[in-house]
């Protein structure tokens, strides 16, 4: 029987291109300082340790866990890295979950940190996590391979380019709000479509900045969380799915997994909804914080969250649905498109999902959210992970 | 106290020589010497995989039949680079998954001989559904790069 388990402390740092002032581990260190300092806690009352760590090519640092058992107040204790590339954070918070809900350990910090900015060259390195005998010559990176998700998803349902720029223009305004964000801009359709063309038909505003910076969050178990007098996010259902590396797989059109449908997020979130008892998640689920770092993945993702009917999610995007002040606002932060520190991108969301849902999130606060949705996806579209908050 | 940034120079150099393995070795002397293009086909469910590989995840079985595919396909997905990155050919250039005739799954390759003037018609030409062959380079070294994709 697995225990409840709840979000007691968060810390963020802001995200930029670069973090020069700090170290990789000074990162971490920020990271847990502030998410300690949340909960009101000190390093000794933490149990067990999980990073938060993405493709080490990054930041060129192999092996980078070993020098950061300090900065993550992991000293004497367990410590487990979690990395499933973009997905991580998503991953490592379930993981974070998993050490808490199993009665082994009461407190559990789970943090991380990027630093792409310590390299210009990170679509090359994006490009190592291809198949090396039949793909890497291809140039394939991840802005490719998502615009090949985009080929597919504008054949099937129609969806234009305009449609997608409304994403971006959404999440940079969206990012005004946040403090920690990156790219924050007052956008328009047409500054989207005149970006530069990268990978048709993928511009330059359709992608996310390159982001360096650190998050952590401190999970506690449910008795021990209640007696802290801080305000919980819950965890109440979690899924997490993984499908084949192969992109060419995905696109006969027959099978389950489609490339342009993200069938394995509707999968990963059917159990996630039935754990938390969500049967019609348009109406119960107040906000979604998900982990959509290309316009046409924010798209994809939200049909497969069923927040709306397959091929709905651009129309309603036209109505100002997912705005702030719409039926079901989306990334109030700005999301993964205007900050995407890849090892904590997913962990963000979680930390940003459980901020709502406690009434934390200041200028970005979603008006009486009590249940938000959190996500995350990484590989070559493979890693699916969602995770429910509720107040 | 001095408000200057240090910062200390660092490069990976790493040479790597991947073993292809005996399935994919099969797939690359057939391409170079014989100009074929070989999949492999799971013994349980018959799918036809390219490019080729050792097993069926599905089935989750051994599979080393190979099966001859193409040359001509149809394309799956398409994607147009018009940005320079390092370790990439120069912009612009189109990539294609084209699922070869016979095959159940698609491969990836260069999509040559196109006109990159007006890249809503290019993108056009590329549709999902359009009819691509593969053609084979004169000097070949066994490396997937022997071969490339235009459309027909």
């Amino acid at each position: 029987m697995l225990r409840e388990v709840a979000i007691v402390g968060i810390g963020q740092t802001k995200y930029t291109t670069t973090r020069n002032e700090e170290t990789y581990e000074e990162l971490i260190f920020q990271a847990s300082k502030l998410a300690l300092d949340d909960a009101g806690l000190s390093p000794e009352d933490v149990d067990a340790v999980v990073l938060s760590i993405a493709p080490e090519a990054l930041f060129g640092l192999d092996h980078p866990e070993n020098w950061v058992v300090g900065a993550g107040a992991a000293l004497n204790k367990p410590v487990m890295r979690i990395s499933t590339g973009g997905a991580t954070g998503g991953s490592a918070a379930q993981a974070g979950f998993f050490h808490a809900a199993s009665g082994l350990f009461d407190t559990v910090l789970v943090v991380g940190t990027e630093k792409q900015g310590d390299t210009p060259d990170t679509q090359l390195i994006l490009n190592k996590i291809m198949e090396p005998r039949y793909e890497i010559p291809f140039g394939l990176n991840a802005i490719s391979m998502t615009a090949f998700q985009a080929v597919r998803h504008m054949r099937k349902y129609g969806t234009t380019q305009e449609q997608l720029a409304l994403v971006a223009v959404r999440s940079r305004a969206n990012a005004l709000n946040c403090p920690y964000a990156h790219l924050r801009a007052k956008h328009t359709v047409e500054d989207v479509m005149k970006s530069k063309m990268l990978v048709w038909p993928l511009k330059l505003y359709d992608c996310p900045p390159r982001s360096s910076g650190s998050c952590a969050v401190v999970m506690m178990a449910g008795e021990k969380a209640k007696k802290t007098g801080r305000p919980l996010a819950w965890i109440r259902g979690l899924g997490a799915t993984s499908t084949t590396y192969y992109i060419g797989d995905k696109l006969s059109g027959t099978t389950f997994n489609e490339h342009g449908e993200w069938d394995e997020l509707a999968l990963a979130v059917k159990s996630a909804y039935r754990q938390a008892g969500i049967k019609d998640p348009s109406r119960e689920v107040d906000v979604a914080e998900i982990y959509a770092p290309f316009t046409i993945a924010e798209v994809c993702a939200k049909e497969a969250l069923g927040l709306c009917e397959r091929g709905q999610a651009s129309s309603l995007e036209e109505k100002g649905h997912w705005n702030m002040d719409g039926k079901l606002p989306v990334n109030p932060s700005g999301g993964a498109l205007a900050s995407n520190p890849i090892a904590v991108t997913g962990l963000a969301r979680v930390a940003e999902a459980a901020l709502q849902v406690t009434g934390r999130a200041d200028a970005r606060q979603v008006g009486g959210a009590k249940t938000a949705l959190a996500t995350a996806i990484g590989g070559t579209y493979q890693f699916h992970t969602v995770m429910v908050l509720a107040s | 106290m001095s408000e200057e940034l240090v910062f200390i120079p660092g490069k990976w150099e790493i040479p790597y020589h991947y073993a292809a393995g005996k399935v994919s070795s099969r797939f690359f002397v057939e391409l170079r010497d014989n100009k074929r293009l070989l999949g492999v086909k799971c013994p349980q469910c018959g799918r036809v995989m390219m490019p080729p590989r050792g097993f069926c995840e599905r089935c989750f079985v051994a599979a080393d039949e190979f099966v001859e595919v193409g040359p001509e396909g149809t394309i799956q997905a398409f994607t147009i680079t018009m940005e320079k990155w390092p370790g990439n050919p120069d912009p612009p250039f189109a990539v294609a998954y084209v699922k070869l005739d016979g095959a159940d799954t698609a491969m990836l390759n260069y999509v040559t001989g196109l006109d990159f003037s007006d890249l809503n018609e290019t993108s056009e030409k590329l549709g999902i559904g359009r009819r691509a062959k593969a053609v084979f380079k004169e000097n070949r070294t066994g490396q997937v790069t022997d071969f490339e994709y235009i459309l027909i």
